[in-house]
């Protein structure tokens, strides 16, 4: 993990709200993992203070790309950046997907922004394993599909796909894959991961998840994101450093 | 090789430079190191320790406020056993004073802390927390009560021979009078100020930010209060003071010591810019360089009312 300065060579914005931000990074770009995190400066000032957690969505060559909405001041300053500024970013941040296995597909579970880390997941495993993508949302603005392949939507209002929560259609689509050799990637929100948690341990499927939880530093020094893990219950984990990815068996959601 | 005398003395506690990293917001020194060389800094303040280890508050427990944080981890820490065991030998790797910072929920906790790592060599000193509820007397934080803040300076500075800071708590009418009782139970030093008591709610939901209702107020927020007790302090007890308090850059720290401070820690500055700590060093050393200052000691309460 280092700090370096990026510089922003374009900002799209690729639904009402939800931006694609892509920065030149050779020295991230190397090295960075699908599910690593980077946690970003917005200003120089005082406000908002503390860095934003972003996953990468997506690599590049040398550059990386950034998916988020407009949530409050850091991301509405994020997404009015000019092209040509630099970012302070650091990173690369915690452990990303274990993408290694002999499991034959890799069946991608998201709800919302948590489609985020799998552009750049999809981009590593496409040659070699057989990928199909459930992504959710609540209304048809919500579901986002940046950069993913066989893509089943779901969303909770039936204006697109689906009507009802994404983990129902995988669940109505299950017979079509050998179980034995899935393996799951989710991420997306907590009722989201709960029910994906509890569909997996009924049908004994492997399955890895990206968690999130509000955090000052991203590297395990302010102790602010801690996960309750299902193995020991004398101390925590972090979401920042021995996550965001989790096997959805160790942690509580 | 610079001109300008750096180094700072607090009670028998010497340090090269008066750039200290605060207590929490350092770990135990392994991610930190990463990013700035620790035998450039004054002294790291580990984690609030207690006598076992503590799991600490479920989430959520951070929350951003206007140029500021909200924190409530709840002492969440290794215990003084794993941290002598776990903890110190990657410490002894660096040429930098480790100050030990200890919380605990009983009067006895305290001592029994203190006297098993006093006897550790790489412990220079102690930061004694005494921002904790004291469980005995139904979990009213032991910093708000004078005669607590005496009994615990009496009972550590019994155990150990060490250089014995008491952090205090701003969340008190007059903090010199906090001090001053330090100082008279053998304190050598106090260390100013501990995070402000804050709340912030969700207006939709109306439950609180934090799970803990209320959390520690810490950032750039605070600095003007910290520089007012830092003052405060300065000018009624004649007592070393370490100033702490949403500093962000090299004109902060002069600040503080101008106000009082003897020497100053780093804290909410440490998550945003964990590169920060070495280059203040070096930027105070110009700063002094280029305005004559020989020793930095001498800006220590040098303020011109």
């Amino acid at each position: 993990m280092f700090i370096s300065n990026s510089p922003i060579e374009e900002i799209i914005e690729l639904n009402s709200k939800i931006y694609l931000l892509k920065v030149l990074s050779p020295e991230l770009a190397r090295v960075i993992k699908p599910g690593q995190f980077l946690n970003i400066r917005v200003t120089d000032g005082y406000y908002p203070l503390l860095r934003r957690p972003f996953s990468v969505c997506d690599v590049e060559g040398d550059h990386l790309f950034l998916l988020f909405n407009i949530m409050g001041a850091g991301t509405n300053i994020l997404a009015h950046k000019s092209i040509g500024s630099t970012l302070d970013i650091l990173g690369p941040l915690g452990n990303g997907f274990n993408l290694d296995g002999d499991y034959e597909t890799a069946i991608i579970v998201a709800g919302g922004l948590g489609a985020a880390p799998f552009p750049y997941l999809t981009r590593k495993l496409k040659d070699k394993k057989n990928i199909h993508s459930f992504i959710g949302g609540r209304t048809e603005h919500d579901i986002i599909t940046y950069n993913l392949i066989n893509v089943n939507e779901a969303s909770d209002d039936g204006s697109r796909g689906f009507k009802g929560n994404v983990v129902k259609l995988i669940e109505n689509n299950l017979q079509q894959f050998d179980s034995a050799k899935v393996k799951i990637f989710g991420c997306g929100p907590t009722v989201m991961l709960r029910s994906l948690k509890e569909f997996c341990i009924m049908n004994n499927l492997d399955c890895e998840v990206s968690t999130e939880c509000a955090m000052a530093c991203g590297f395990g020094i302010c102790q602010g994101c801690p996960v309750e893990s299902t193995q020991q219950r004398e101390s925590y984990l972090l979401v920042c450093k021995d996550g965001p990815v989790f096997n959805i068996k160790d942690v509580v959601i | 090789m610079s001109k300008v005398d750096m180094s700072v003395k607090i009670g028998s506690l010497e340090m090269r430079n008066p750039i200290m990293l605060a207590s929490g917001t350092v770990g135990y020194g392994n991610e930190m190191s990463e990013f700035t060389d620790l035998n450039k800094i004054g002294g790291i303040v580990t984690k609030s320790l207690s006598l076992k280890p503590r799991k600490g508050n479920p989430p959520q427990r951070i929350v951003e406020t206007p140029s500021g944080m909200l924190n409530a981890i709840g002492l969440a820490n290794v215990g003084v056993e794993v941290f002598i065991k776990e903890k110190i030998p990657f410490l002894k790797k660096f040429d930098v004073p480790l100050i030990c910072n200890i919380a605990a929920s009983s009067f006895e906790e305290y001592v029994e802390c203190t006297k098993i790592l006093t006897e550790e060599e790489k412990i220079k000193a102690f930061e004694i927390n005494v921002s904790c509820p004291n469980v005995q007397e139904g979990g009213l934080s032991f910093g708000n009560n004078l005669s607590s803040v005496g009994k615990i300076t009496d009972l550590v500075r019994a155990t150990t021979n060490k250089p014995l800071i008491i952090k205090l708590s701003p969340n008190v009418s007059y903090i010199a009078e906090f001090a001053k009782i330090a100082k008279e139970n053998g304190a050598d030093a106090v260390s100013a100020i501990n995070t402000l008591v804050g709340a912030q709610f969700n207006i939709f939901t109306r439950k609180p930010k934090i799970q803990n209702v209320t959390g520690g107020l810490s950032g750039p927020a605070i600095k003007p209060i910290a520089i007012a007790k830092v003052l405060e302090i300065s000018r009624q007890v004649d007592i070393p003071i370490i100033g702490i308090g949403g500093i962000m850059d090299w004109k902060d720290v002069i600040e503080f010591m101008i106000a009082g401070s003897y020497a100053v820690q780093l804290g909410t500055l440490n998550f945003i810019d964990p590169t920060a700590p070495g280059k203040i060093v070096k930027e105070i050393e110009e700063h002094c360089e280029k305005n004559g200052i020989d020793k930095i000691s001498s800006l220590t309460a040098s303020y011109q009312l």
